[in-house]
Order: C-alpha cells, then structure tokens, then sequence
C-alpha cells in the first residue's frame, strides 16, 4: 500500500494517492502511519496538486500528555481537506493559561480553543470518591468551570471546546454507587450537565463528551494505568486516535469544510443485491441478516436528514424501477419524500453530481458521496476532487458506522431552519415545477405570494446569522465569515445595524433567508455585508430587501451607501447587484434613492 | 543484526522526525539527530510499539535513545 501511494504520487495522481492514503487511514490508523500521511501531503502540496485545504489554528490546554495524538490529528484532519496548525499548552498549566492574557490561548490568530481536563486533575478527590460529594462540592467544580469559560470569553473571539468529566471505570463504592443519589456516577453527572449550563451562556463554546467518547469505545479499555503513571499519557494508544476524531468532529464544523448534502448510490449501498439483475423481490433489505446492515444505513440518513444535511440519490438504475422500490419496498425506511434530488441514470457519476450541486444550489465542495463501488468512488475523487467521498471496506455492516464516523456531517448547532431543510427543499421542488406552467417570469413571482419581513437582530437569531454568514457563498457581496460571538458584538455595537429578514411564500416557510449589516457613520453607511440564501435566489427579494434597508436609512437621515464587492470563485450571482440597483462607478448610492423600490409582487 | 529490521527502524525514525531515511543512518542517536527531543521520543517508542506489536516498559522508554540500542531492545522483545 504504501509503495503503491508513493508510485501515485510519483505519477502525479493526487486523486489515486488521496483514496489509497483515506484507505490505509480507515484501515490502520495510528502513530506509525500518521507522519507518512503527512510526509506525503506535504509531497503533494509541493507539487501544486490542487487540495483545496483549509487552514485552521488550534491551541490544546490541557491536564495531561496528549502529544501522541496531535499528528494523529492533524493527519486525519488533512485527509478531510482541513490543515491543522497545533500549539499546546505546558503540561497541566491549562488554568494559568487561560486566566493570562498574554496565554498561548491568546495568540492573534487562533481560530479554536481545546480543553482538555480530566475528572482526576480538576477533581481528584471526587474521582477517588473521597470527602464529601455534596451539592456545594458539585457548584464549586461547576463554577471552576465557568471562570475558565468567562474568562476566555471576556479575551477571545476564538471558538472554545470544552472535555467534560469522565465516570471512573471502577466507582470506589462498587455496586453500591449505582444505589443512590450523591454516588460519586451521580455527582460527576451532575457537573457534566452544569458544564453544559455554564457553555451555553457564551456563543462559540462547545462541549466534548468526553465521558460518552470513553464509554463509546469501552470504558475497561480506554486508558493505561502504566502510561498515565511514567508519561501522565491517560489514553491507551490503541484509542488516541479516537479522540483525535473526537475533536476534528468538533474542529471540522467550526472550521466550515462541510458536507451539505449527502448523495447516495441505490444497489448495494441502500440494499443488498442489485435491482436490475435481483428484482424489487431479490433485493436484500429487511431487519434480518444482510438486509439489515442496509437499513442501518437507512437510519443514519434519517438521523442526517433530521440535522438538516440534504439527501439525494445518483445510482446507475432503471429510473422507474428504482423509484418503486424507494416507494413501495417495505424494508425501506428513507422514501422519495426524503430525498430533494435523484440522479438515476446511467451517466457517469461526476457529471451527475456537478448537476446535483447546481440543483441544490451548492458547491460540490459541500457534497459528501457514498458508494459501495470503489471504481465509482475514484471517479468522483479524480473527477471532482473536492467532493467528501466516503472511504468504505466491502463488508457494508461497516457502511452506517462509516457515516456516523465522517466529520463533515457534524454540527455544533442546528437551527430550527436546519431542522425544516427537507420541507423546505420540497418546496422549492414544487415551485420548481410550477416555473414550469406560468407564462412569464413576472407571472411567476406574482403566483408566488411573497412576504419579506425584514427585521432588526435580536439574540434569538444570532446561531442562524451567523450560520449565514459562514455557509452563504454564492449570492454574497462580501463572504465576510463571521462567529455567532461576532454577530453578537455587532448587534451590540450602536455604529453598526445589523438587519435579517424571513421570507413566505404560497409553498412554506423559507425561514430566515437575508443578512444585512451596515456600519454607519455620520450620514454615512456602509455595507459590509449583504447576501442571501440560495433558497431564495432568482426572485427579486435581494432588491426588496435592499427597497427596505434604504428606507430606513432614509429615515434615519443616512445620505450614502456604499456597497461593496469582492469577488470569489463562487459569487458570480451577486457581481451585478451593486451596478443594477443605482450604485455608481465609485460603488456609492445617493439617498434618498426613489428609484429603488419594493417589486410589486413582494409583500414587506 | 537483521537488516530488513533495522531499515524498518530507520523508516519509522525518519517518518516521525519527518526526515527521509537517507538522513537517519545506522548510527543514528538523539545526539546525532537535533529534532530527535524527548517529545519525540516517545512518538518514536509509540510507533515502534504499534509498527511491531511489541509493548515496552517505562524504564526501556528512556533508554531507547539510538538505532543501536533500539535493535537490541527489539530483539530482546522478539527472541
């Protein structure tokens, strides 16, 4: 394997060297193998092969030795596109370092923050069950906790991930722990819901759970007694790449390089069998033995589709017949109503995901693609190397868990839009085909009955903003990436405003679609942000939402605006907007504008 | 001393001190090598633990500080 990525490399074959490396990760991940990945990512990037990667600066504070498995880290971060640049704290000075501004949390830069403290250092005496565990021990641990948070909120923008505490494997009261309340089981429960109580009041502060990682991979097995007692190293090698993966699931939302949408391939990958050889009746796809291993796969689709990634289908099939089966077969728990695309045809898979993502309106960055047929996933990885293509053995018992364990599919936060995102996708399915039936465009938007509601952002709408503002890439005039503790500063700033608006139309609620923020001074306003989802793009709302704000500003006296554009590879949809609503050669629009008004077909 | 081994040794040293093997030789050591520090070290005797299924006490961790001394904590695993 190993002789074979260097021949790939040497070939010049990014694509090939990528899915043999993600191979031999998904196979034998560990620190003999870490530095190679990286040795030849480095090869790769050297030769200017195009891996789009994004960097992203984390600090780790931590208790305890997690050395080892930074390059586990970092390997596995570079194989999911993200690049990682790691600083650690000094061994067990997590507090100092988060309590002095001049700390390595505080590096200008630093886009994430990890820490990492275990039951036995922060509280030792309730990991022994010793003293008292009462309600004034479980509050003080809690508040120990919070004057971390506080204080790296009060010096740091910075995204901040927080371990909670994990059970001991053996309490000191045996069976008897399990007996009552104030167990040292419940004690430490009691302080990981606290810590939980204590990150929500901050935005950009994320719990890890740590115990639950632990007792996920076998509480008896995790650590190593030896190790902890000669090197202060608590995790067994054998699971440090688990808590590598456990922290790139929570870097990997907060760095942005998500999957939006997951496309999945039909024969062998949602049943058993093929459809066109088997027949609907010969597919394995049931609750026993294989059919089962199908339907967990099914489930992890649902439990995706309910975290607001979208689902689509690209299978070389007999359309019909397939569409059938997702129908009607009684072992399928997905059905066509949770899909918003379907490709089944017998095209090539990569042209049929380029015009997946142009359906959904999304980048093929934002596409993560599962196929049981390893020459299918080359394809797409050479074809279209920015795709999440999902690395699977050919035992498909493995495939649900290849799902639960990919981190592009994580969120630290789900709106209740995310939430809604299938419905809304049906939706746009229904207005799709009614743009078929009416006779001009205006006609259209007349039939669509839309409302825009602009409004000022309040504190419940900050997760959405901000979610805005990372994930929006096509109709954005600047893509200036911001927090949800950035938002939130700007809402709190009186030299900015910070505008959204919520759209309706005849099929459904869109949600909050448009962000707006415009810094003012003097009479003066700038916008420093303005963009739209893709939902709605196409329908004349960006000009009424722009009517609207100029009223305001009108209002408020404001005698400029000046737009600004900066172009990305991907917002070519918003590069005439300044220059089609009354922006002049120096990007500036005189107010008050009569011109610019609401389209007659938008309700605000 | 069995070569394949020791080449194997050498490969894993200079895959975590992110060199390439020309530059980790027979007589490589932490005095000859500047990046090979005491952080390092223990990724070193980590990699050759998983690399070979072999498990190391502590005390070895520390003594294991050259190709030499590495082949002969090896061999006395393996024999």
């Amino acid at each position: 394997m190993r002789k074979n990525i260097d021949l790939a490399i040497a070939a010049n074959d990014a694509a090939l060297a990528m899915a043999l490396m993600a191979e031999l990760w998904s196979v034998h991940a560990g620190l003999a193998t870490a530095p190679l990945v990286l040795s030849w990512f480095n090869k790769l990037q050297s030769m200017g092969e195009g891996l789009d990667a994004k960097t992203l600066r984390l600090t780790v504070l931590r208790s305890f030795s997690v050395e080892p498995a930074v390059p586990l880290l970092k390997a596995a971060a570079m194989l999911g596109g993200v690049q990682l640049d790691v600083t650690l704290g000094d061994f067990n000075t997590y507090a100092q370092d988060l309590l002095s501004p001049d700390g390595p949390a505080y590096e200008v830069g630093t886009d994430a923050v990890i820490l990492a403290v275990q039951t036995r250092d922060i509280a030792p005496d309730i990991w022994l069950g010793q003293g008292p565990l009462d309600e004034a021990r479980v509050a003080a641990v809690i508040a120990e906790f919070a004057g971390l948070i506080d204080a790296f909120r009060s010096r740091s923008d910075a995204a901040l991930v927080v371990h909670n505490l994990e059970q001991p494997a053996w309490p000191a009261d045996g069976v008897l722990d399990g007996q009552s309340t104030g167990s040292q089981r419940d004690t430490i429960f009691r302080i990981n819901a606290g810590i939980v109580q204590a990150a929500t009041q901050h935005t950009g502060v994320y719990v890890l759970d740590y115990d639950g990682l632990v007792s996920r991979h076998g509480r008896a097995c995790w650590s190593d007694e030896a190790r902890w007692l000669t090197m202060r190293l608590p995790v067994a090698m054998e699971n440090l790449h688990h808590l590598a993966d456990e922290w790139l699931k929570h870097l990997v939302p907060i760095s942005g390089k998500i999957a939006k949408a997951l496309i999945v391939d039909l024969d062998n990958t949602l049943w058993g069998g093929v459809l066109g050889e088997d027949g609907p009746d010969g597919i394995e796809l049931d609750g026993e033995y294989p059919g089962a291993a199908f339907q967990a796969v099914q489930r992890v689709l649902l439990d995706l589709s309910r975290r607001g990634i979208i689902l689509g289908v690209c299978s070389k099939n007999d359309e019909g017949d397939a569409l059938t089966v997702l129908r009607d077969h009684p072992g399928m728990l997905v059905r066509p109503d949770d899909f918003a695309v379907f490709k089944i045809n017998w095209q090539d898979k990569a042209t049929n995901i380029k015009a997946i993502a142009q359906e959904l309106n999304i980048g093929t960055d934002a596409i993560a693609f599962l196929d049981d047929n390893a020459a299918e996933r080359l394809w797409v990885r050479q074809s279209l190397p920015e795709v999440h293509v999902i690395e699977v053995s050919d035992d498909p018992l493995g495939y649900a868990d290849a799902l639960r364990a990919a981190p592009v599919f994580e969120r630290l936060s789900v709106s209740s839009e995310d939430r809604q995102r299938k419905q809304h996708y049906a939706d746009q399915r229904a207005r799709q085909d009614l743009q078929g039936t009416v006779a001009s465009l205006e006609d259209f938007y007349q039939s669509l009955d839309m409302h825009l509601d602009v409004f000022v952002v309040g504190a419940s709408d900050i997760q959405r903003v901000a979610q805005l503002t990372q994930k929006t890439n096509q109709f954005n005039l600047t893509t200036r990436r911001y927090s949800e503790a950035d938002i939130a500063k700007f809402v709190e700033d009186p030299a900015y405003m910070v505008y959204a608006a919520r759209a309706t139309d005849r099929f459904g609620d869109s949600g909050i679609i448009a962000v707006a923020m415009i810094a003012i001074a003097d009479n003066h306003a700038r916008l420093d942000t303005f963009l739209m989802s893709c939902r709605v793009i196409g329908r004349t709302v960006e000009t009424a939402m722009l009517a609207v704000l100029a009223r305001k500003l009108e209002d408020a006296g404001i005698k400029t605006l000046v737009g600004e554009f900066i172009p990305t590879p991907k917002n070519a949809p918003a590069s005439e907007f300044l220059a089609n609503h009354g922006f002049g050669e120096d990007q500036t629009l005189n107010l008050p504008a009569p011109s610019l008004q609401v389209p007659g077909w938008i309700k605000t | 001393m069995d070569m394949e081994k020791s080449q194997q040794v050498r490969q894993i040293i200079a895959d975590t001190l992110f060199l390439s093997i020309d530059e980790v030789g027979e007589d490589a050591s932490q005095d000859t090598l500047k990046n090979w520090d005491s952080l390092q070290q223990m990724n070193i005797v980590l990699a050759l633990e998983q690399s070979f299924g072999v498990r190391f006490k502590p005390e070895e961790f520390t003594l294991m500080t050259s190709i030499e001394k590495i082949l002969q904590h090896l061999q006395a695993k393996q024999a």
